[in-house]
């Protein structure tokens, strides 16, 4: 994050990753602004900060919704660039700072350098995403999200004693809900047909999705395209 | 304890006007149609009753009664199974027609919230898909995660919006044989709980007037597309949406107000699966701790998976630091069956819980081991065979829970 002098700059910023050239940056940026939503998630800003005001990770990160709509605002390349590698995964996507006055969305437009960053394979991406691909793999091939047998002790040792006592009691307590579609599952969260998975994988394909998956983690795009295509082809 | 209608509109320099004639956005409802009329889209519509209620800019927006598609939540099936079967046994209770699919996934919103592992044709598709399988069985959507709302909500205006996104997403979809259809309105099922609070009270059986509660609004619920979240100037001078907190006061409870009601709970989507340090901290010191400073509640209630799971979960760890934890999180849903007799755990399942949650049912006046050991003897018959599992015969029945 740029210190609050640069903030303060009515200039535009200093290059401060001279490790990528300022069309490689140019490119990202209009990358970003080439998505379809961008102009729904930005008119402007007053700097007013009121976004900030609202946002839960600028208390606890050195990060400012604010300035991510003003240098897009101001489409200054390096600040967003700076943007790109150093504040988008600090953000907590609770959309508090839709209470912008002016109308922007920051945390829509953190959503879309998030995506444009994953597409162009940048390392502080991956960085970021380091432990997160077995909840891709789970979302993108189960269509949940989660599953009771993600709540294993050593993933959460801080939710406590409690992670413990469910991992021993999971297989017994997952019987004991009277719901048809959950009963006695354990790796998906609600039992999802076959026919319904296929369509899903479809959409993955055809949606561009699974060349998002290949920049971020080659070894689980390999995984994913084997099982997905087997399946579909068998279908 | 509850800021009074009264006591927020004196702080105000203007009267709130709500007027849906100016309304500063365009009514979806109308966009729609335009769609519907030339033939680019299926507008599913509610059969049967419905109730209208006035949502932020004070246009209308029709909740449905029954013969709703229950859209699951994963992290409510996954890690609280209680939130879950406590809104299907609210809908048992009064023998309102539902269905619990199959042909339903998750919106993965929770994942692209977390990775922007997707891209918007990706997650408009995924709706799609799951509005069409709702609409070949005739039921409505009811949607059971904040999240899958507000990504939907924000997904239905993209699709509104864009013509190319639209073309791309029915190509998709083309490929499956399906529509691309939209529902008539996108409906959480906190707001469902809000149009039968009444008749909820109507049938209630513990006494909860001795409870003080806070709430925790869920910010996709009412910051993802505010418009279309219920509104109602009884409650807060209609300055804060109308859910939870009007269920929790039909009820008897006392609901209390603090200052960092705006503030989310910290879930953060990535932070709760990899970077927990972000949620536990914002949990604890802007939420927990200050509901404990400011007005000491026996029980917080809020209307989503994230949330329910983050402020409940992340308690424990702060012990460690003397922090001031120790408040129960249970969902709307979860309040209403257990305040209409549903079984503790067969129903509303609290040993998926961690934050300690006897001392609120003492307070109740239940008597929780007894419905425990009660619990534990299904257990046992699961264990040894005797019994495959709960069935809605072991657990429809309403009990009196309390002496
Ligand atoms: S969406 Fe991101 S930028 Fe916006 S308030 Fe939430 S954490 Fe802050
Ligand atoms: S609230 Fe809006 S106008 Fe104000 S600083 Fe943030 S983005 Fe800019």
């Amino acid at each position: 994050m740029p210190t609050t002098q640069e903030n303060w700059n009515p200039g535009k910023a200093a290059n401060r990753h001279p490790e990528a050239t300022y069309e490689e940056k140019e490119r990202l940026f209009l990358e970003v602004k080439n998505d379809v939503r961008y102009h729904d998630f930005l008119y402007g800003c007053y700097e007013c900060g009121i976004c900030v005001s609202a946002c839960p990770s600028a208390r606890f990160y050195d990060f400012s919704p604010r300035v991510i709509a003003q240098a897009m605002a101001r489409e200054d390349v390096e600040r967003i660039y700076d943007i790109l590698t150093e504040d988008i995964w600090n953000c907590a996507q609770c959309f508090s700072c839709v209470r912008c006055p002016r109308q922007n969305n920051p945390g829509g437009l953190i959503t879309i350098l998030r995506e444009v960053s994953l597409k162009n394979g940048l390392q502080e991406s991956k960085d970021a995403l380091q432990g997160y691909s077995r909840v891709i793999y789970k979302v993108m091939l189960k269509g949940n999200q989660v599953s009771p047998d993600m709540l294993q002790p050593d993933f959460f040792p801080d939710w406590g004693p409690w992670v413990q006592n469910f991992s021993q009691n999971m297989h017994v307590w997952r019987k004991a809900i009277p719901m048809d579609s959950i009963r006695g599952l354990t790796d998906v969260a609600w039992r999802v047909e076959r026919k319904t998975l296929l369509e899903l994988y479809t959409i993955w394909f055809e949606s561009g999705n699974m060349d998002i998956i290949k920049e971020l983690d080659e070894s689980l795009y390999d995984l994913l395209v084997e099982v997905m295509q087997e399946e579909l082809e068998d279908a | 304890m509850t800021t009074t209608v009264e006591q927020i509109l004196e702080r105000k320099s203007h009267p709130v006007v709500r007027d849906a004639s100016a309304a500063p956005t365009d009514d979806m409802h109308e966009c729609l149609l335009e769609l519907e009329a030339k033939g680019e889209i299926v507008l599913q519509r509610i059969k049967g009753d419905y109730v209208e209620f006035p949502t932020k800019y004070g246009r209308k927006k029709k909740i449905p009664i029954e013969h709703t598609w229950h859209h699951k939540s994963c992290g409510h099936c996954g890690h609280i199974p209680g939130y879950a079967s406590s809104i299907l046994w609210l809908h048992r209770q009064f023998n309102l027609d539902y269905h619990d699919p199959t042909d339903q996934t998750s919106c993965t919103g929770w994942n692209y919230y977390a990775s922007a592992a997707s891209n918007a044709v990706g997650q408009a598709a995924v709706m799609s898909r799951n509005f069409a399988a709702a609409y070949e069985t005739g039921y409505f959507p009811l949607i059971h995660c904040g999240t899958s709302f507000g990504h939907y909500k924000e997904i239905r205006e993209q699709l509104v919006h864009h013509k190319e996104l639209r073309d791309e997403v029915r190509r998709i979809l083309d490929k499956m044989g399906k529509p691309l259809v939209i529902p008539e309105e996108i409906v959480h099922y906190s707001e469902w709980v809000y149009a039968m609070r009444e008749r909820f009270k109507e049938r209630q059986l513990v006494d909860m007037s001795m409870i003080t509660a806070t709430v925790h609004p869920a910010c996709h619920y009412y910051k993802i597309v505010a418009e279309d979240a219920i509104y109602d100037p009884e409650i807060y001078g209609g300055q804060r949406t109308a859910v939870v907190t009007a269920l929790l006061e039909s009820l008897g409870i006392n609901v209390a107000d603090y200052s960092t009601w705006f503030d989310c709970c910290g879930f953060g989507f990535r932070h709760v699966l990899v970077q927990r340090d972000f949620t536990r901290s914002f949990a604890v010191l802007r939420k927990i701790e200050t509901m404990k400073n400011e007005v000491n509640p026996d029980l917080t209630v809020t209307h989503d998976t994230g949330c329910v799971t983050t402020l409940d979960k992340s308690q424990f760890a702060a012990k460690a630091h003397d922090r001031k934890v120790g408040i129960p999180v249970l969902s709307d849903a979860q309040v209403a069956a257990l305040a209409m007799g549903a079984h503790p755990f067969r129903v509303v399942q609290f040993h998926w819980h961690s934050t300690d949650w006897r001392p609120f049912l003492e307070k109740l006046g239940i008597d929780w081991q007894k419905y425990w050991d009660e619990f534990q003897g299904d257990l046992e018959l699961i264990r040894s065979g005797q019994k495959s599992g709960i069935t809605w015969e072991d657990a429809d029945k309403p009990i009196q829970l309390t002496a």
